[in-house]
């Protein structure tokens, strides 16, 4: 039965080839005898669906991503964003890039992804071995009062004020402390480590490993996979984040992260004030940045993303299966 | 080792959940939630005597009806579509593709819809160059706006949601579907018959899931259309009580408009747990069960 549970997530080479190569031959490829061949029509159809689903997902990437690059004339003749490429050109990077608002930007929020993810992880894996290893003190209650907080918050404000009343307001802490945890990922977490072999760590525990070594040494390198998938779901919330930005420090220009600019400049449609790159089409009334220049902000934060993606998808869908309990 | 995650919880979940005390109060900046006046229910008074409160409160309703109905089929059908499919490097490559928009944030989506379907947008600027003086803008549109919604949750998140059915229906038992095709099923009646039954404890319980976050959803996705299609169209409950709490400043009464909506989103995903119950469906806990046990195969 077992080989007949497909590893959807598993995406791709490689992966988790050791597991489905039994039904590798039942699967792919080829259809069980007694199923009904599918009509030819019924197959252009749905190929014609998917295909369009793909063109919804990927046509305003490729987009974006041609307008970014596309020279001011291409931009004009085109009326706005790029759809059939002309004279390609990197000036919109070359200029992002030579100092100002943007490139600073995007430091901060590596900044910000890459101590937010760490600080993350520890505080998640902690909490998730502490809680696997089931008749430590106070387990049960511990989980509860965790688990309660999925269910019940106070709300934004209360929230709001207590992160303001502990000196929070234009602070970078602000940006990752408060939701540096997801109660959720803990249990991801703690579900895996409970999955590890008992007597493993009874043997290492027999040998004198206390629960620091046990951790470190034999549960975290037997759950890479787990830790990959969380810390990527943790990353991009941090990558992401705009809400808390705006909370927590709107009117401190000078350390917003990439994707606050993202919001001010591109959504929002305001100026490059201060940042020297004032030129570009007039719309309206509101002096707006060349189009090619809010592109390859969208691209930088996208971008990223897209690159991170191929290298943690393979191990979707055990983080996904659990995180539908959470919805 | 789990101190420090406590800890985190302890400051920044119940500390805030203490600090609804403040419901009672006029909050003010300079003397905290400790000293600040009390007003007893003066808060719950105003607010149920709000008529765009009330109209919030029907906006959350309205769209997140819309929107639950036209996106719940759309996973459930990608699934499908997906699970049938025999090359198995094309099928992770749809997956995967089909699942990228759930790691943008709702800025990014947003500001995607905008530039393909705003003004001066790639659908804007092609009509206009094929002879369609004054396009049509969906994007500030505030009597389609559900329909705007509902496709930017199905654009940002159907993808992500196959996942889960993609690997419910491979957990199926295939001698079901042998033995519907040798009663002489046909594909789509095996959908039907095996399929969508196979799945149904799953569906249940992502719909009673979504329930419990009908009133405090999608904040975020409407905060930022706010502004183009009006507060009539996108001020939900959740951006109700930002605008008064944080943006005015009213701290205590955009608190207890909060406390409306995580008391109310309590009792809904209790209620909606309960009639998952009454009506056969494992709902909350069996839902939960089944997903674990796949999850841990």
């Amino acid at each position: 039965m077992s080989v007949l549970v497909a590893e959807p997530g598993a995406l791709g080479t490689g992966g988790s080839a050791r597991r489905a190569g039994a039904r590798k031959e039942r699967r792919d490829h080829r259809r069980p005898a007694w199923e009904p061949a599918p009509t030819r029509a019924g197959q252009t159809i749905k190929a014609g669906v998917l295909a369009f689903y793909m063109v919804l997902v990927l046509g305003p990437l490729y987009i974006v991503g041609l307008t970014s690059v596309s020279a001011q004339a291409t931009i004009n003749r085109a009326g706005g964003l790029v759809v059939v490429p002309g004279r390609l050109t990197l000036n919109a990077y070359r200029l992002i890039f030579s100092g100002g608002v943007v490139d600073r930007a995007a430091l901060i929020s590596v900044a910000i992804t890459v101590v937010g993810t760490a600080f993350s992880m520890v505080v998640t894996v902690l909490a998730g071995y502490g809680l696997s290893r089931t008749g430590s003190f106070g387990h049960k209650a511990i989980l509860a009062v965790m688990i309660f907080t999925m269910f019940f918050s106070g709300g934004l404000i209360p929230f709001f004020l207590v992160v303001t009343d502990l000196g929070g307001f234009n602070q970078y802490w602000s940006l990752i402390v408060p939701t540096a945890l997801s109660v959720f990922n803990v249990l991801v977490v703690r579900q895996f480590f409970a999955g590890t072999a008992v007597e493993i760590i009874e043997s290492a525990r027999i040998d004198g490993a206390g629960e620091w070594r046990i951790l470190g040494r034999i549960v975290l390198p037997m759950s890479k996979a787990v830790c990959a998938v969380v810390a990527l779901f943790y990353a991009v919330g941090y990558w992401d984040s705009w809400f808390n930005v705006l909370l927590f420090m709107p009117a401190e220009s000078s350390r917003w992260p990439l994707s606050y600019v993202l919001y001010q400049y591109v959504t929002l449609g305001q100026s490059f004030a201060g940042s020297g790159i004032t030129s570009g089409q007039y719309f309206g009334h509101q002096p707006l940045a060349p189009l090619s220049l809010q592109m390859a902000i969208v691209v930088l934060v996208v971008l990223p993303i897209l690159v991170v993606l191929p290298f943690v998808s393979k191990y979707f869908s055990k983080g996904v299966l659990l995180g539908a309990i959470k919805g | 080792m789990v101190l420090p995650a406590l800890l985190l919880l302890v400051i920044f979940s119940y500390l805030p959940m203490f600090g609804l005390v403040t419901v009672f109060q006029y909050y003010n900046v300079y003397q905290g939630f400790l000293h600040s006046p009390w007003v007893g229910l003066q808060n719950f008074d105003q607010l149920f005597s709000d008529p765009a409160f009330w109209r919030s409160l029907w906006t959350t309703l309205e769209l997140f009806v819309v929107q639950t109905v036209l996106f719940f089929p759309v996973p459930i059908a990608l699934a499908i579509m997906l699970d049938k499919m025999l090359r198995k490097w094309l099928r992770n490559l749809v997956q995967a593709i089909a699942a990228i928009p759930h790691f943008f944030n709702w800025l990014l989506v947003i500001t995607l819809f905008q530039q393909m379907l705003g003004g001066a947008g790639v659908l804007d600027t092609f009509l206009r160059s094929h002879g369609v003086s004054n396009p049509f803008n969906i994007m500030t549109n505030a009597s389609l706006f559900p329909l705007l919604v509902s496709a930017q949750a199905i654009w940002k998140e159907a993808g992500f949601s196959a996942i889960i059915y993609v690997a419910a229906i491979a957990g199926l038992n295939p001698e079901l579907y042998e033995a519907a095709a040798s009663d002489g099923a046909g594909r789509w009646r095996q959908i039907w018959h095996v399929t969508l039954p196979g799945i149904m404890p799953l569906a249940v319980l992502l719909l009673v899931l979504s329930i419990g976050g009908a009133v405090s959803f999608g904040f975020q996705q409407m905060y930022l259309q706010l502004g183009a299609v009006g507060t009539n169209a996108a001020q939900t409950l959740s951006v109700y009580a930002y605008q008064y709490g944080i943006a005015q400043g009213q701290y205590s009464y955009g608190a207890a408009a909060g406390l409306f909506i995580s008391v109310v989103s309590v009792i809904l995903l209790l209620t909606a747990n309960w009639l998952a119950h009454r009506f056969g469906q494992g709902g909350f806990y069996q839902g939960e069960r089944s997903l674990r046990k796949m999850a841990t195969r």
